[in-house]
């Protein structure tokens, strides 16, 4: 893999929604790209016979009962919403879509 | 009267428990001591007096009525803010937590509650847990009570600092790289990581989902092992919460201290020792084994190569779920909320503005080569290759523990450094966990003993791992080394701290 | 943004010379009494964000746990839908920034769905069977409700902001998707229809949701997608979405299919996106373009842990899935022995349950498909509303059935107590006597009435005897005039003729 470039991490920081400065970007850019290509090695050993593991202890079909338990009261739901209105949050105008 | 700060949480609470002293004593004293001490230390983000001397106030109140009590009842305990706890701030060492109030505890939380232990207070961490210095807290740094110009170790620094500075006989931490063992080692306190889901992480704000356990921080073997049991076991609000009920650790711990390890294997991992190792913590390392060698013990050389990728493989894993977990701090529905002062204030764009300004640098790293690692095109050859990693690591555990019952290492290559060294640096600061990273891909559990100081007169951890479920060894063996160590010291590692305040 | 109307060729001429393929994703809101992964209580029409938990409304520390039901109610559709049932498989994050989903992540499933590789064979109103071939169908968390407040009305374009209510977020969700459905050519908005109908019909008898399109219940999107021929490779896909009726499938499609033919005959290229469909006029518009809307940057769920349905389990479920609708129809078809045009005549009017009821109440088939395929009709369509909605039940009809069977009424009274029972008079027994149309069975009454009407007429004595019988029918008419109707008029004839001698 190519190392992290410095429009790779503007697009990667737009995808998380975060707002960086120019001089983050850059800086970001830099450490990122020593610390991938450190990272990178784990493909060294990461062949296809094996299998990945995402949890570390094998456990499977945890469930629970389909019986209601107290919902928050709204006032702790909306307690620290930064603007609420009518029961519900209010968020500034929203563009894209689902 | 004795200062019972001075007292661990198992003598304090055999003189609550013989009415030697009250709650609302040893709760003041700790207040006191925190409000002495704490303007240099800085182990605590808030301090909830009131609320303490309350619970303090009402455990004296039950135990003169002749209720049967937790026998930690009434001990006071510091806990690190990344735990949510009802009616009390919960920044997670962030801005964009700043002020936040969960409107519920979690559920170690409620143990505590239940229990009867005062809470004095949240103590300070690298935001989202995310560091191994504390530096990068947006709320100032923690200094180490061993020498105020240095790191106390992170991401759990607080709880570390507070506990060994006696402004508490307890603390909670979390571990997820090494968060709670590796500020043990340097400030000369113990600290456990259970097995992954033997405490439960409802209520921990998460960073990453896999490797995520909370634990004890205290200055002796037997009061992690006390505090251990209080907060483990199954919860059904954790899906990934064990299901059987501990294995018996306060017994194991009072066994061990009676000093007898024959027939124990002790396995030595070569991949945790030798370079970038400093002679002085190597030195301790070897001499701990010699101790338990003297008990009976024997110790041989296992090798778990694999374990040479753990570190890349948590940079990768880590960082991943992280920066899913931490997509929720938005500035929508609580915390922070930031509106760009140029240009259309949109939900999207606040979110960015928010999120540019709540978090931190590190946290924009490592969310940044999250996001990177996850995304499309990249996940077999990042995410999906260590996720391959830890299937070896485990594996390799698994062999290493079919030759020995448990393994042991130095916590840290280092001793604690000085504030700032290695801040700019950000690999370098990663190479503080290289020792303690494996346990967490592995959900084996860790102990870390101090086990003595360094050429530079600061302390240094003895670590210990057991295989998953088997936390008891790490009491057992904790506790036997402890015994032995304290008999040549002749008193605490911690009576050598320098005196604050 | 461009808002000229687009060219469309009629739809029958475009389906002429081009080939539809569809694809269709249902999502149904699963009737369960709690969320997914959460505790709260899920109920239509509560008051906004008071139904949710630290959980279904993302905060921070807080974990998911599966509801077992929901589960259960997957793989119960995914047995009616002929598909494998997984062995195991697990939850995945689908990563993406939207206010309406609290955690800016949706649990759901990736490339492990809870159910693949089945089929449904859909019944359109002629008759003709098309097989859907069904890829997955998986299980996930539902969003919250966003309202736009300011700017056009419903529409997100030119809001000033957005009121969030996550009472629905959490709800358990099943999506199941089509593999592409080709072969069905000019009628593949029927087919549509007719499959996203069969689901909704499906859902309801399995009683894992209310599945009402108007409220939500069952939301389908509709991609579609042109090419010259059937051997020729799939063509570019639309997906439209905000189709709220079984109506707006079937429109959508022609829509799309008339919009389409007209870009490719025109040489253009049809654009891959999303689109929206139009209530008022049947049209679809363009969805707003997104740049980074498809990395989702999917990996697997930490927080929870595999669904392993054993297969004891799966087959347990299966032995208690209800007969489903389509096999109900052949039963009842044989069982009825109507013909193909009737059994389809009483499965468009919905009469099929009345009519299996009014047989279980004793009367026959025929009798049953008679008055609710009659007279009820005719009466339901003069009120306009659904002949399940009339003011009469099928054991009222049974009843009725019985009286004329039994001859206590006969068929022309019988229309009269059936106007008394619509008229809330009571049971068709109950009017019966209350309105006094009992059928007279006592000989007695008819002989006065016979002679009576022979006396009036007695030119009609002669002619009978001389051979013709005809003038019978008017001493029949003139006594059940005599007795308002209720005479059993064949009985009247043989006294008529006994009488007459």
């Amino acid at each position: 893999m190519s190392t992290i470039s410095r429009d790779e991490v503007a697009r990667v920081a737009a995808l998380a929604r975060i707002d960086l400065r120019d001089d983050e970007v850059d800086r970001l850019a830099g450490e990122l790209d020593v610390i991938v290509d450190s990272i990178a090695r784990v493909r060294e050993v990461a062949t296809p016979d094996v299998p990945a593991t995402s949890h570390p202890l094998p456990m499977t079909n945890v469930f629970r009962e389909d019986v209601p338990q107290p919902a928050l009261p709204v006032a702790d739901v909306l307690a620290a919403a930064p603007d609420a209105q009518d029961g519900r949050f209010a968020v500034p105008q929203i563009l894209g879509e689902e | 009267m004795t200062d019972l700060t001075r007292l661990s949480a198992a003598d304090l609470a055999g003189a609550l428990a013989r009415k030697e002293a009250s709650s609302v004593e040893a709760t003041r004293a700790h207040l006191d001591r925190i409000a002495a001490v704490d303007g240099d230390v800085h182990a605590f983000l808030h301090v909830n007096d009131e609320d303490a001397l309350a619970t303090a106030a009402d455990v004296d109140a039950r135990r003169a009525a002749g209720e049967e009590l937790h026998p930690l009842a009434g001990v006071p305990i510091a806990v690190k803010d990344v735990v949510v706890t009802k009616g009390m701030p919960s920044t997670a060492g962030s801005k964009i937590l700043e002020g936040w109030i969960p409107p519920y505890d979690a559920t170690l939380v409620e143990k505590l509650r239940g229990a009867g232990l005062p809470i004095l207070g949240k103590t300070n961490m690298d935001e989202f847990a995310m560091g191994s210095s504390t530096e990068h807290s947006a709320f100032g740094n923690t200094h180490n009570p061993w020498d105020l110009d240095r790191i106390p170790g992170g991401s759990g620094g607080g709880s570390a600092a507070a506990v060994a500075a006696f402004e508490a006989p307890l603390a909670i931490g979390t571990d997820t790289g090494g968060s709670i063992r590796q500020p043990g080692a340097v400030t000369g306190t113990v600290g456990v990581k259970p097995t992954y889901g033997g405490v439960s992480r409802y209520g921990l704000i998460a960073m990453a989902s896999s490797l995520d356990q909370a634990g004890p921080v205290t200055r002796t073997v037997l009061d992690s092992a006390l505090l251990h049991e209080l907060i483990g076991g199954h919860d059904p609000r954790d899906s990934t919460s064990i299901p059987e009920p501990l294995p018996p650790l306060v017994e194991a711990a009072r066994q061990g201290a009676l000093g007898d390890l024959s027939g124990l294997r002790v396995g030595v991992v070569t991949q945790l020792q030798g370079e970038g190792y400093q002679p002085g913590v190597l030195a301790r390392f070897h001499e701990s084994l010699e101790l338990l060698t003297k008990a009976g013990a024997e110790v041989v050389e296992v090798s778990c190569p694999s374990f040479d990728y753990a570190l890349a493989a948590y940079y990768l894993i880590m960082p991943a779920e992280a920066s899913s977990n931490l997509a929720k701090f938005d500035g929508m529905r609580f915390g922070l909320r930031v509106e760009p002062t140029d240009g259309p204030v949109t939900a999207e764009r606040v979110m960015a503005a928010t999120r540019g300004a709540g978090f931190g640098d590190e946290v924009k790293r490592r969310v940044v080569l999250g996001t990177y690692a996850l995304s499309a095109g990249y996940y077999d050859a990042y995410y999906g290759s260590a996720q391959k990693v830890r299937t070896l690591i485990q594996r390799d555990f698994a062999a290493a523990f079919a030759q020995a019952d448990v393994l042991v290492s130095p916590t840290a290559p280092t001793t604690a450094f000085p504030l700032g060294e290695k801040l700019d640096d950000p690999l370098a600061m990663y190479l503080n966990d290289v020792a303690t990273i494996p346990a967490n891909l592995a959900g084996v559990p860790g102990i870390s003993v101090p086990n003595g100081l360094s050429d530079d007169g600061l302390p240094v951890g003895f670590q210990i791992l057991a295989p998953a479920k088997a936390d008891d060894r790490l009491y057992r063996v904790g506790a036997a080394l402890e015994s032995a160590l304290e008999s040549t010291w002749g008193a605490p590692l911690l009576s050598r701290a320098p005196e604050l305040g | 943004m461009t808002t000229t109307t687009p060219a469309l060729v009629a739809y029958d001429e475009a389906v002429r010379r081009y080939d539809p393929v569809l694809g269709i994703e249902v999502h149904v809101e699963l009737g369960t009494r709690t969320k997914m992964f959460c505790a709260a209580e899920q109920s239509f029409g509560a008051e906004p964000n008071t139904q949710t938990t630290p959980v279904s409304l993302g905060l921070p520390g807080a974990l998911p746990v599966v509801n077992g039901t929901a589960v259960e109610y997957a793989i119960r559709i995914g047995l009616a839908l002929n598909c494998q049932i997984a062995e195991t498989c697990r939850f995945a994050r689908k990563n993406y920034f939207y206010p309406d989903v609290p955690k800016n992540f949706q649990t759901s499933q990736y490339d492990e769905p809870i159910a693949f590789d089945g089929w449904l064979d859909v019944e359109l109103e002629d008759g003709t069977v098309h097989r859907v071939e069904i890829e997955r169908a998986h299980m996930e968390e539902d969003a919250g409700k966003n309202t736009h407040v300011g700017g056009s009305a419903g529409r997100i374009h030119g809001a000033e902001y957005s009121l969030v209510d996550y009472n629905r977020a959490g709800v358990p969700l099943v999506e199941i998707v089509t593999r592409p459905i080709t072969g069905a050519g000019e009628r593949a908005p029927e087919v549509a229809r007719a499959y996203v109908q069969a689901l909704r019909d499906i859902f309801r008898v399995l009683g894992v949701s209310e599945a009402r399109m108007e409220r939500g219940n069952v939301r389908a999107d509709v991609n579609l997608s042109l090419r010259p021929t059937p051997e020729s490779p799939l063509g570019t896909r639309t997906e439209t979405k905000n189709v709220n009726s079984f109506r707006s499938v079937e429109r959508a499609v022609r829509y799309e299919v008339s919009r389409q033919a007209a870009l490719l005959d025109a040489g253009e290229t049809v654009i891959q996106e999303t689109r929206h469909f139009h209530e008022e006029d049947g049209s679809t518009s363009p969805g707003r373009v997104k740049s980074d809307a498809e990395d989702y940057r999917y990996f697997p769920e930490p927080d929870l842990v595999p669904v392993a349905p054993s297969r004891e389990w799966v087959e347990e479920i299966r032995a208690t899935l209800p007969e489903l609708p389509q096999a109900r129809r052949r039963r009842l078809h044989d069982e009825w022995g109507f013909a193909d045009a009737e059994m389809r005549d009483v499965v468009n009017a919905g009469a099929l349950d009345l009519i299996e009821s009014t047989v279980a109440a004793g009367a026959s088939p025929a009798a049953a498909r008679k008055w609710w395929m009659g007279e009820l009709a005719r009466r339901a369509k003069q009120e306009e509303v659904e002949l399940a909605e009339l003011a009469i039940t099928p054991a009222q009809i049974g009843e009725l059935q019985q009286l004329v069977d039994s001859g206590r009424i006969n068929d022309k009274i019988a229309r009269q107590v059936l106007d008394g029972v619509l008229a809330g008079e009571g049971g068709p027994e109950a009017v019966v006597v209350a309105r006094g149309l009992e059928v007279v069975s006592d000989d007695g009454p008819l002989l006065e009435a016979i002679d009576a009407a022979l006396a009036a007429q007695p030119d009609v004595v002669e002619k009978v005897r001389g051979g013709n019988q005809g003038p019978v029918g008017a001493i029949i008419g003139a006594v059940m005039k005599a007795t308002k109707g209720q005479a059993d008029a064949k009985r009247v004839r043989e006294l008529v003729l006994e009488r007459i001698g």
